[in-house]
């Protein structure tokens, strides 16, 4: 069960002619694949598009009854091996990922489709998770595009733009035979807004009738010397048909005046047009409409470029300034180079201006605008109102937030125990992974070293090899959903192979959660589409591995630390496995909320525990904070009149997982956790019983308030 | 830019869970409602665990002409109309990120706080200062709404966002009629009851000027005994103004502990530094705090007495929110080990007990693991009753001699910097008390930092600065590799 269920919002779809639609981005983009005929679809999850598969999940029935074949692929490779049907068929597909990483994983098969070409549109969506709110290397999908020559799409920032450009890329890459890639930025894929809708269209042929009727053409594959023909196919026939088509219906814009007295002009990638435009607007060069004083020529294809367009829109100018984020600079290598080939004298300005690193926001637009006119047109264009910085002082008392596990994940025992151990072995090399458990390299608990992708903690590790006597084992860290990604085989059969000796613990919560709870093989939801239950233990124990330990309930804290002891210090040789199995906490809040609720209202019997600090026995170390970093676990001012620094304080959000509790077990802290259970609707017996005890104990606490009162001040 | 009278900018910024995506979606409803132009664009993902993240809303109209307007993606320092913060340093973020300024933006933001992880682990107190940013939000904003919007949450049973959501309303911020904001609530058919409640609640706080969370106030003790009487009159005769009122709270806190007799060889401890103190007498203040607070050492009869006392269970009963026909149990994580047992037994046994190897073994076997001691049972509170009963041979425990004698030794250090003039040295000698808090493994670590500075002082005097700077460095590292580190360099 995905985060986010989109079962209301994906009626949208359905959607007719003329009907005005509204919602967020990946929900736009969806409803423009359908209108687009698509035949079959297939992606990995991952911000900024795990709400795209999780809108096509939902949508199922409705895509089955359109004819559109829908697979929550094993990966990204797997995604892009997926657009092989439109090799040979005329099948429309789409495949979608996160990118730059999934291009990276995608790659291998996103070499060979972009070299035999394709005969059905093929579209690949990629959420460049770049700039504020990334959580991942810098990088630009760009580099891919070029190097396979498939055409990358960066429409202008707004719903019907994009719609519109998801409909043309079909008609782009089987117009050049050759897949496009529409590049969405993060805010673009969660930004509502509104558009007109076309009906949905069913596909011209079904992947089922393609199959009943297969077709065999050998030199699309990528063999000698078809390999050959390939390239030569790419440079003579399809990057001209590309460019022809982008050229032909004007998939690129221009606004604004054809040329200005000073000679000056403005190209941008589409989705920084709005920012630059917010820029413009603020320099007083246009207005909130998009009118502007200055040409401006605006790429909704970044990759191939139309040199005729180029070289038309220079011509006669001073010096044209390329808004292009992201580096390396590869449109503002290009355009130099085509600005030679047509013998102009224009200055392309771009990253000597700009700032070479960062997201392009309108504020920094705005600066590196205000630098160009400068240099360029010092008569046009208000001057920048300077932003008076906020005072350090008052900028030092805002602290950071760091990500961190939620309220009750399962995974923080499992670094509190790693850290015991760490206290008793000393720090060990850990090789942590993509997911959730990242945030153990974060306070409070700073465990991790490297981490080398998604699946590859174990592969991270491999290198580490203590001999007899010396060194110490490392320890990598694997999520279930990077298990199942890859790190079955680059991480647990390799280290097997290989003979390692590193402990590798594999965080199975359930689902794919740092993407938004997705089923994976090993999820134990049942799931009417997909194939769930497959235990990651009989994988491991598959491909050869013999020290595999589970751990079925991670809160155990000193069971959690002696197991990931004795795999750090048993004689046995060979990779060991611990698999720590306890479902997300999100998920499970999500499920077991609305029972609990229903359960309350019919009467029943329910039981709830939360967890408190007593302030008067807290002398407020915070050692606890320190083992956990629950965010419910946090610090209130101290009620003593004496004491200064702040008491823990547990909040009303616990979900009662006993992390805290059993950390100031394990760890000897302070007897101040408490565990309050609380019955609703309690039996008769126990009423009876609560009754009982309460009685005699109000009589002993009476008796010893006297005798304090007695001695009170 | 700020002329455009057909575009209104709104930054939201909230962390996970906080319901800052639902404000965007219902403020951009309103504005559909009323024949705006509306787009919001959030980043998901890793914010939602716990980091903050920014929701950015712009409404607009066409123009005359029916042009449609090209909207941002992300606020522009310098050209925000609303700013809503649903936490205190959320709003600092604001005014750090330029979304608010003086001329222009009217700043809704709440005044409690949600502390950083930064904040929560230091081994002391590591909050930021947040009257600088309630200072920063009046002068960086046209309009600054400041409240308490978890208070305002909890009296209205609702959530945040709803408060936020009546705020804005409340404002008149928005050129729309309170009615269309309750429409949207009404329309989305989600909680419309309590979204109701904290709706009119933030309306409500909107109209009041800035407030902050209500901090617990300390009234002065009023004696109720003789003795108490006695003692209190005995504060106020020999001690200076200044330390007075600490020193009450330490009388009747020592009163609690243990006896008048003891608070009463507080108050002997205290009149002999107020001798050599001076003007303004903040040694003897700060002493006043830290003696009491050491004389009144956590021990298992401590521990054992306030968890079994009948206003703890209503306490817990108040704070885990269980109603009256609920039946509430309570579970305590102890750590009692051989060493802290031993400590409580009469001083001569105790050394005995320590020191046998037989005894210790057969006795750790009890004590070695956690006990999960579930207080409203019959048999578990009679059991800490009678060891919190053991109060009466407190002062022939084993424990007792140590902290006293670790008591004289600090004052005694102390007196001599105040005899020798410097009363800044005495006064952060005094406050190297605060290093020791805690118990088993915490307790350890702070005596050890605290015998460790002390041993160096010893050896060799220190000056005030360098004190205070051991004992920041003591209060800085979990590993004590700082504070060794200085004072194998100092020594």
């Amino acid at each position: 069960m995905a985060e986010r269920s989109f079962a209301h919002e994906v009626k949208k779809l359905t959607a007719g002619e003329g009907e005005v639609f509204t919602g967020e981005g990946i929900l736009a983009v969806t409803k423009a694949l359908l209108q687009s005929g698509v035949a079959y679809v297939g992606g990995y999850q991952g911000s900024p598009i795990s709400h795209l598969m999780d809108v096509f999940a939902d949508a199922s029935e409705m895509l089955e009854e359109l004819g559109v074949h829908f697979e929550a692929s094993a990966s990204e490779a797997t995604a892009a091996a997926m657009l092989a049907a439109s090799v040979n068929y005329p099948l429309r597909g789409a495949v979608a990922w996160k990118s730059v990483v999934g291009t990276n994983v995608a790659s291998d098969a996103l070499s060979n489709v972009a070299s035999g070409g394709v005969t059905g549109g093929a579209l690949i969506i990629v959420g460049e998770d770049y700039g504020e709110g990334s959580s991942i290397m810098q990088e630009r999908t760009h580099a891919f595009a070029m190097k396979s020559q498939m055409w990358l799409v960066d429409p202008r920032p707004n719903l019907p733009s994009i719609v519109e450009a998801v409909e043309q890329s079909f008609r782009l890459s089987e117009a050049s035979n050759t897949p496009v890639m529409l590049q969405l930025r993060i805010r673009s894929c969660h930004m509502s807004g509104s558009f007109v809708a076309k009906d949905n269209v069913r596909p011209a042929l079904t992947v089922g009738e393609a199959a009943a009727a297969p077709q065999r053409e050998t030199d699309r594959i990528v063999l000698p010397p078809a390999n050959f023909k390939h390239e030569i196919e790419k440079i003579e026939k399809r990057w001209p048909a590309g460019v022809a088509y982008v050229r032909d219906h004007k998939l690129n814009e221009w606004f604004g005046p054809k040329q200005v007295e000073s000679g000056i002009g403005v190209i941008v990638q589409g989705g920084m047009y709005n920012n630059l435009n917010r820029a413009l607007e603020a320099a007083g060069l246009a207005d909130a409409y998009g009118a502007c004083d200055l040409p401006v020529y605006c790429l909704n294809v970044t990759y191939p470029l139309v040199p005729e367009e180029v070289s038309e829109f220079c011509k006669d100018k001073k010096a044209v300034l390329i808004v292009e984020e992201g580096q390396p600079e590869f449109i503002e290598h290009e355009l130099n180079t085509l600005i030679q080939r047509a013998g102009l004298a224009t200055r392309i300005v771009g990253k000597d201006i700009l700032p070479r690193t960062g997201d392009y926001t309108a504020q920094v637009l705005r600066e590196g605008l205000a630098k160009f006119l400068g240099q360029f047109a010092p008569h046009l264009g208000r001057e920048v109102v300077p932003i008076v910085p906020l005072e350090k002082d008052v900028a030092g008392e805002i602290p950071a937030r760091p990500a961190g596990l939620c309220t009750g994940c399962p995974e923080r025992p499992v670094f509190t125990a790693m850290k015991l151990v760490e206290r008793e072995l000393g720090p060990t090399h850990v090789s942590a992974d993509i997911g959730c458990h990242l945030f153990s390299i974060l306070p409070p608990f700073n465990l991790g070293n490297t981490t080398m992708g998604y699946g590859l903690g174990a592969a991270g590790a491999s290198a580490f090899k203590p001999k007899a006597e010396e060194g110490k084992r490392a320890i990598a860290v694997m999520g279930d959903g990077g298990f199942w990604h890859n790190g079955l085989t680059s991480g647990i059969g390799n280290a097997v192979f290989n003979k390692d000796d590193t402990l590798t613990v594999i965080i199975d919560n359930g689902y794919s959660a740092a993407t938004g709870g997705q089923d994976i093989l090993s999820s134990r939801a049942d799931n009417k589409r997909r194939v769930t239950r497959n235990p990651i233990s009989k994988a491991v124990q598959g491909v050869g591995g013999k020290w595999v330990r589970e751990i079925s309930r991670t809160y155990n804290i000193p069971l959690m630390r002696d197991t990931i002891r004795e795999a750090m210090t048993t004689r046995e040789k060979g990779p060991k496995v611990i698999v720590a199995q306890s479902e997300c906490m999100l998920n499970r809040q999500r499920r077991e909320k609305k029972q609990k609720a229903a359960m309350l209202k019919a009467g029943k019997r329910v039981v709830r525990e939360r967890f408190g600090v007593d302030a008067d026995t807290c002398t407020g170390d915070h050692s606890c904070v320190r083992l956990s970093g629950c965010p419910s676990l946090t610090i209130k001012s101290n009620p003593d009149p004496l004491r200064q620094d702040p008491v823990a304080h547990v909040e009303n959000s616990c979900v009662g997982c006993g992390v805290c509790g059993e950390v100031s077990h394990a760890a000897v802290l302070c007897p101040s956790f408490f565990r309050a259970t609380i019955v609703a609707n309690p039996t008769r017996l126990e009423r009876f019983k609560a009754k009982l005890s309460k009685a005699v104990i109000a009589r002993f606490q009476a008796a010893g308030e006297q005798r304090r009162l007695a001695r009170a001040f | 830019m700020s002329e455009n009278r057909n575009r209104i900018t709104i930054a939201i910024l909230a962390l996970g869970g906080q319901g800052g995506g639902v404000l965007a979606d219902w403020i951009q409803e309103v504005g559909r409602q009323e024949g705006w132009l509306a787009q919001g664009t959030s980043i998901a993902g890793v914010a939602q665990r716990t980091g903050s993240t920014v929701y950015y809303v712009e409404l607009a109209r066409p123009d005359a002409s029916g042009r449609l307007p090209v909207m941002a993606q992300m606020p522009m320092p310098g050209d925000v109309d609303i700013v809503l913060a649903s936490e205190l340093m959320e709003t600092g973020r604001a005014l750090l990120r330029g979304f608010s300024t003086a001329e222009r933006t009217t700043l809704i933001g709440s005044t409690h706080r949600i502390y950083a992880i930064g904040e929560k682990m230091a081994m002391g107190d590591g909050r930021g200062n947040g009257d600088k940013i309630i200072a920063a939000a009046h002068e960086r904003s046209r309009r600054f709404i400041g409240f308490d919007m978890e208070a305002a949450t909890d009296r209205s049973g609702s959530v945040i966002s709803s408060i936020m959501f009546g705020a804005l309303a409340g404002s008149g911020a928005l050129p729309f009629p309170t009615e269309t904001f309750r429409s949207v609530i009404e329309k989305s058919g989600i909680a419309v009851t309590s979204n109701f409640r904290g709706f009119a609640e933030g309306f409500d706080a909107a109209q009041k000027p800035v407030a902050k969370p209500v901090e617990i106030a300390h009234a002065v003790p009023v004696a109720t005994t003789e003795k108490g009487r006695e003692l209190e009159a005995r504060v106020r005769a020999e001690l200076p103004a200044a330390a007075q009122e600490n020193a009450l709270h330490g009388v009747a806190r020592l009163m609690d502990y243990q006896s008048g007799d003891y608070a009463a060889l507080y108050i002997d401890r205290l009149v002999s530094l107020a001798r050599m103190d001076a003007q303004p007498f903040d040694l003897t203040a700060e002493a006043a705090r830290h003696v009491a607070l050491w004389m009144s050492y956590e021990d298992t009869v401590r521990v054992a007495d306030l968890k079994t006392r009948a206003a703890r269970v209503e306490r817990v009963r108040d704070e885990v929110k269980a109603q009256d026909d609920q039946v509430l149990s309570v579970t305590e994580f102890m750590h009692p080990r051989m060493q802290e047992i031993c400590e409580m037994l009469p001083a001569g046994l105790a050394r005995k007990l320590l020191r046998s190897g037989v005894a210790k073994a057969f006795f750790a076997r009890f004590f070695n693991t956690g006990r999960h001691v579930e207080t409203t049972s019959l048999r578990w509170f009679l059991m800490l009753r009678m060891v919190a009963r053991m109060q009466a041979l407190r002062p022939r425990s084993l424990r007792y001699l140590e902290e006293q004698e670790r008591i004289e030794g600090w004052l005694s250090l102390v007196h001599e910097a105040v005899g020798n003039g410097d009363r800044a040295l005495a006064l952060e000698l005094v406050r190297c008390q605060r290093l020791i808090k805690g118990y088993g493994d915490t307790f350890e670590r702070g005596l050890r930092n605290y015998s460790a500075i002390i041993a160096l002082h010893t050896s060799r005097r220190q000056t005030a600065a360098e004190v205070r700077n051991l004992r920041d460095l003591a209060l800085s590292d979990e590993t004590c590799n700082a504070l060794d580190k200085a004072i194998a360099a100092a020594g």
